[in-house]
């Protein structure tokens, strides 16, 4: 949040800020930045968890316990949306979900309030639109590889009269192709306007505390400050369902590649 | 919008940082860490279900248990019922046995005294006779001064008693 006197830019909290240059690959500098660095917390407060369900007793933990919970969610959605064969794909849906969902939640830490401001790292199109464009990928792949040009099939529905395909192919192809622009927009747009919104919202509440009159406070800072408790609590609803549809949608489409329809 | 203007400077970073961070949960979380706590949901699942199973067999065993202790029970008793029965009539078999020789004991008894009882009355009955004739012949000699024969007295005395 830049304060510069008195103006709150909801929009600092987005911007990617060097930390050490790093090094550079074929040109293009590699700096450790405050995005790397939430992404390297992501994975070890991600790999911290999972260790809780390594425990692998008969009679779990409550750590385990939740580890397990959170597997088994993910595996039963693979079962029930792809069948026996969507166990192969688990590994990969469950650490979109975990890395997403727990990106999600890191970025709503309050350790602001300690100078330390946690950077969401999926509220960045380049974050969620690489994950979108790998989830397409595997799914154009595994669709190829299984199918060859029978894959194509996926944009001929069933039982539909011949003299509809010309409307129906093209209408088909657009919703297939647009699929990776929906699942990196949908991703980066919750992200960022939850936190657009808790931010400018915090800004009322500040800059009304900060206002010569007196009455600003109690008339402005409060109302924003209790509508902020119950948008916080909608913003980590929105962590857990955001990580959700991704990984959802990415099963649906595993699902089109693995058994057409 | 830093996302979108700031997108072709940093645009490499995060994609660096983004293949190595997910790449690391991919193989590590994804490919080590979650089939192996699978495994385990997997091996509990299954243990639950044998110990079901088990469990569903050991009460079917006991129910056939039961059943066949009941059906030896119900032999028992029943085998128990024909011993008892037949104890009972040997028991009243043999009751009447004995009864029987006792009644013919008694009856043999009872002919021998009174063969015993007759012969007393018949001795008894001879005896009166000579005392009833000797005093037939007294009372006649003394009031008639007649003497009778003893052959008359007893002629006599008999005639009376058979009318008597």
């Amino acid at each position: 949040m830049a304060a510069e006197a008195g103006k709150i830019d909801p929009m600092h909290q987005f911007e990617v800020q060097s930390i050490f240059d790093g090094f550079s690959i074929g040109g293009h500098q590699i700096a450790f930045t405050n995005s790397a660095l939430w992404m390297v917390v992501a994975v070890a407060t991600l790999w911290l968890f999972m260790l809780g369900g390594m425990k692998r007793q008969l009679v779990p933990t409550r750590w385990q316990a939740a580890v397990e919970g959170v597997t088994g969610f993910i595996t039963s959605m693979m079962d029930s949306n792809i069948g026996p064969q969507g166990r192969k794909f688990t590994p990969y849906v469950f650490s979109l979900f975990m890395f997403i969902l727990v990106a999600n939640l890191l970025g709503m830490l309050p350790t602001g309030i300690v100078g330390i401001h946690p950077f969401t790292v999926t509220s960045h199109l380049t974050v969620t639109g690489v994950l979108a464009i790998v989830s397409f990928g595997i799914v154009l792949i595994v669709g190829l590889l299984r199918h060859g040009f029978h894959f194509f099939s996926l944009f001929v529905p069933h039982g539909a009269p011949w003299w509809m395909m010309p409307i129906l192919v093209p209408v088909e192809l657009v919703s297939f192709m647009v699929r990776p622009f929906s699942l990196a927009l949908r991703l980066f747009v919750a992200m960022t306007a939850g936190h657009i919104l808790m931010k400018v919202l915090a800004g009322f509440v500040i800059n009304g505390l900060n206002a010569e009159a007196l009455w600003v406070a109690p008339v402005v800072s409060l109302p924003s400050f209790i509508l902020m408790i119950g948008i916080t609590l909608l913003e980590l609803l929105v962590c857990a369902i955001q990580a959700y549809v991704f990984a959802l949608l990415t099963s649906l489409y595993l699902n089109d590649a693995i058994n057409l329809h | 919008m830093p996302q979108i203007d700031q997108i072709s400077e940093i645009f490499a970073s995060q994609l660096f940082w983004l293949v190595l961070t997910f790449g690391l949960i991919y193989l590590v979380i994804g490919r080590g860490m979650l089939p192996k706590i699978e495994a385990t949901v997997d091996a509990r699942d299954k243990q639950i279900a044998g110990d079901l199973a088990a469990a569903e067999a050991a009460r079917r065993t006991a129910e056939e248990i039961d059943e066949a202790n009941r059906a030896r029970a119900e032999a028992n008793r029943a085998e128990a019922l024909k011993v008892t029965q037949a104890a009972k009539e040997s028991a009243a078999r043999e009751a009447e046995q004995k009864v029987k020789a006792a009644d013919v004991q008694g009856e043999t008894k009872v002919a021998t005294a009174e063969a015993r009882i007759r012969e007393a009355t018949e001795a008894a009955m001879g005896d009166i006779e000579t005392v009833a004739a000797e005093a037939a012949q007294e009372m006649v000699a003394r009031l008639t001064g007649k003497t009778v024969s003893r052959d008359q007295a007893d002629n006599a005395v008999k005639a009376a008693l058979a009318n008597g």
